[in-house]
């Protein structure tokens, strides 16, 4: 006959306790799946737009630190980088923060959007929306309008497809929507517009002049060594510019986010007092369990148990309680996730790295738990039950 | 008798407390017990009986004098070894103390567990045995909450005496059941030890079963005030 598998039968023979457990389990379960996720989707948010840009190497200014806060740069560096080998042709990118009028009768407000600018001869996205627009926008004060802005950007976009004309104001300037495009929003700004590089020019024209760009797009034959060309890149190149590939692009803005604002840490502390909940909740439910169980378990050591084996057996039951309490926290997760998206426009999604995570995070959960119960079974003197 | 004593007491001594608590609970006991020998002891609450079953069944440390069990002397011996020594004796307590959890089979289960040079076979053959033994043969997958007092005792005994060890102590097996149910379970006890040979030390308050036994001792106050054989004691000659 097997040995019996007392964890199971201690744990399965008061059911109510079980679910209380479990509950217990889940709940803290969902506190840390909703931190972390939240968090992700903050900083996948961030660096939506730079996941977006289609090309191989970028080139910015050394004293920008993230998309909020971009030096313009002469475009002189990125003409110069059409000589190297392997390149077949560049992009410049204007990006700047305009006021945009909302154009719904009964309100006037004011919003702030990214207005992101580029020439149409060199595009810069892969969204077919905005390919197809290309013509358009070559047009004077024509723009793009993101259709993930907030709505209090007012209602461009049901304007639009009801074949409304949308014509509102960007930091005073006149300007017509002539098409919609998904993109979502940042850090800098909840809304984006799409122009011409000469638009952009005309919004903007107080402030910024032909030629200082943001970010400079280099695009190389398939098949080209990415690594190499940047390598050399830094080397020729002077070091007024900062170049990087498309990877160490993304990184950079993410790392910003993450290492030097608050984000980081106000969700990983979250997550953290989620952690603790849950080291509470079954460390109640282990100790009681234990302290129920003690003169069964003084009888088993007068029978000639050893102390190992009532230290398994509470081990046991904790990683049995972390795997059966982590399964309907991981299900719940998966839906309110779909609910955050929807309320918040984030994306938030569950992924392989918070599955592992949250899951090593119940067991040292659950174990902490029982290695604090297992002291209890001290208690369990076999020379008291007689 | 030239046969090795199950139990064997010298000069035992023994306290509880320490400094001015200090009090001292058995004085110089010396007793021997052989080889399928019945013996009750009596006494007053206080008078030391249940520390005495707790020094012989290896669960409290020796501290004066010497107590040898199937010949292994307790006294100074780690804790391992007395763990192995209580996996040759059975014990009977006075709550039974079933888990709850498991049914009456696989109580009886967790005493075998501790020999494990079975077959799979021949523990379930002696597990349902022995229930049958006692007379459940058919509540065999009960759960401890459907099963009354007595039954309850009766998968105690199983429990204890599946692997049939050589010593088995009980401490008042009969005191929470009625007379006709007390009186089934120490004859099972009596006969399943004559069968394998065991030998059982019983302390018991109920007067109604001091008949099964060969000896009795009594205790008053620490001391082994009395040691007689029953046929003396009651008058009646036992069997042998």
């Amino acid at each position: 006959m097997a040995k019996i598998p007392l964890s199971w039968a201690q744990l399965t023979h008061e059911k109510m306790r079980l679910v209380i457990a479990l509950a217990g389990i889940g709940f803290a379960d969902l506190l840390m799946f909703i931190q972390f996720g939240f968090r992700d989707a903050l900083f996948e948010s961030a660096v939506s737009f730079h996941a977006q840009l289609k090309g191989d190497i970028f080139i910015t200014s050394p004293q920008s630190t993230a998309l909020i806060a971009m030096k313009s740069f002469p475009q002189r560096r990125l003409y110069q980088a059409l000589s190297f080998n392997g390149v077949t042709g560049i992009s410049p990118v204007y990006l700047g923060f305009g006021l945009w009028r909302n154009p719904a009768p009964d309100k006037s407000n004011t919003r702030q959007l990214m207005v992101i600018g580029f020439d149409p001869a060199n595009p810069i996205f892969e969204m077919p929306e905005v390919k197809d627009n290309l013509d358009k926008i070559k047009l004077s004060d024509v723009v793009l309008f993101d259709r993930a802005s907030r709505p209090e950007f007012g209602p461009v976009a049901e304007y639009f497809n009801q074949g409304k004309p949308v014509q509102t104001e960007i930091d005073n300037r006149r300007v017509t929507v002539k098409g919609l495009f998904t993109l979502g929003a940042s850090f800098g700004a909840d809304g984006n517009i799409i122009t011409s590089d000469l638009n952009f020019l005309r919004i903007f024209q107080s402030r910024r002049s032909r030629g200082l760009i943001d970010i400079g797009i280099v695009h190389l034959q398939p098949g080209t060594d990415v690594k190499a060309v940047v390598a050399k890149m830094r080397e020729t190149l002077p070091q007024d510019v900062t170049i990087a590939s498309k990877e160490e692009f993304i990184a950079v803005e993410r790392k910003y986010w993450e290492e030097s604002t608050a984000i980081g840490f106000i969700f990983t502390l979250g997550a953290a007092m989620g952690f603790i909940v849950g080291i509470v909740i079954v460390y109640q439910i282990l100790y009681t369990d234990v302290n129920d169980h003690l003169p069964e378990y003084a009888t088993l050591k007068a029978m000639g148990y050893k102390d190992g084996y009532f230290l398994s057996v509470v081990f046991q039951e904790a990683l049995i309680l972390a795997i059966l309490g982590y399964l309907p926290g991981l299900g719940i997760s998966v839906g309110l996730y779909g609910l955050a998206r929807t309320a918040t426009s984030l994306p938030m999604y569950m992924n392989l790295g918070k599955v592992v995570t949250v899951f090593t995070m119940t067991v040292i959960m659950c174990s902490v738990s029982g290695a604090i119960a297992v002291r209890k079974l001290q208690a369990a003197d076999p020379a008291d039950i007689f | 008798m030239n046969t090795l004593p199950v139990v064997s007491i010298k000069n035992l001594n023994h306290s509880f407390g320490e400094g001015q608590l200090c009090k001292q609970t058995l004085f110089n006991i010396n007793l021997e017990i052989y080889p399928g020998e019945i013996v009750l002891m009596t006494g007053p609450s206080g008078s030391g009986k249940t520390t005495l079953l707790t020094l012989i069944g290896a669960l409290r440390s020796i501290q004066e004098g010497s107590l040898k069990i199937l010949d292994q002397e307790l006294r100074g011996t780690g804790k391992n070894k007395l763990v192995k020594v209580r996996r040759d004796i059975g014990y009977i307590f006075q709550a039974h103390n079933l888990l709850k959890c498991l049914t009456a089979r696989q109580n009886v289960q967790m005493s075998l567990e501790l020999h494990s040079d079975l077959s799979r076979q021949e523990t379930n053959d002696k597990i349902e045995g022995m229930l049958q033994a006692v007379g459940l043969g058919e509540r065999m997958d009960y759960y401890p909450d459907s099963l009354s007092g007595g039954q309850k005792q009766r998968v105690a005994i199983a429990r204890a005496l599946v692997s049939q060890p050589k010593l088995v102590l009980a401490d008042e097996p009969t005191a929470a059941l009625d007379s006709k149910s007390g009186r089934d379970v120490v004859e099972i006890m009596r006969g399943l030890a004559k069968e394998q040979h065991s030998t059982i030390l019983l302390v018991t308050h109920d007067n109604r079963i001091l008949d099964i036994a060969d000896r009795i001792i009594h205790m008053e106050d620490g001391y082994l005030a009395q040691d007689t054989s029953t046929a003396a004691a009651t008058g009646v000659l036992s069997e042998r």
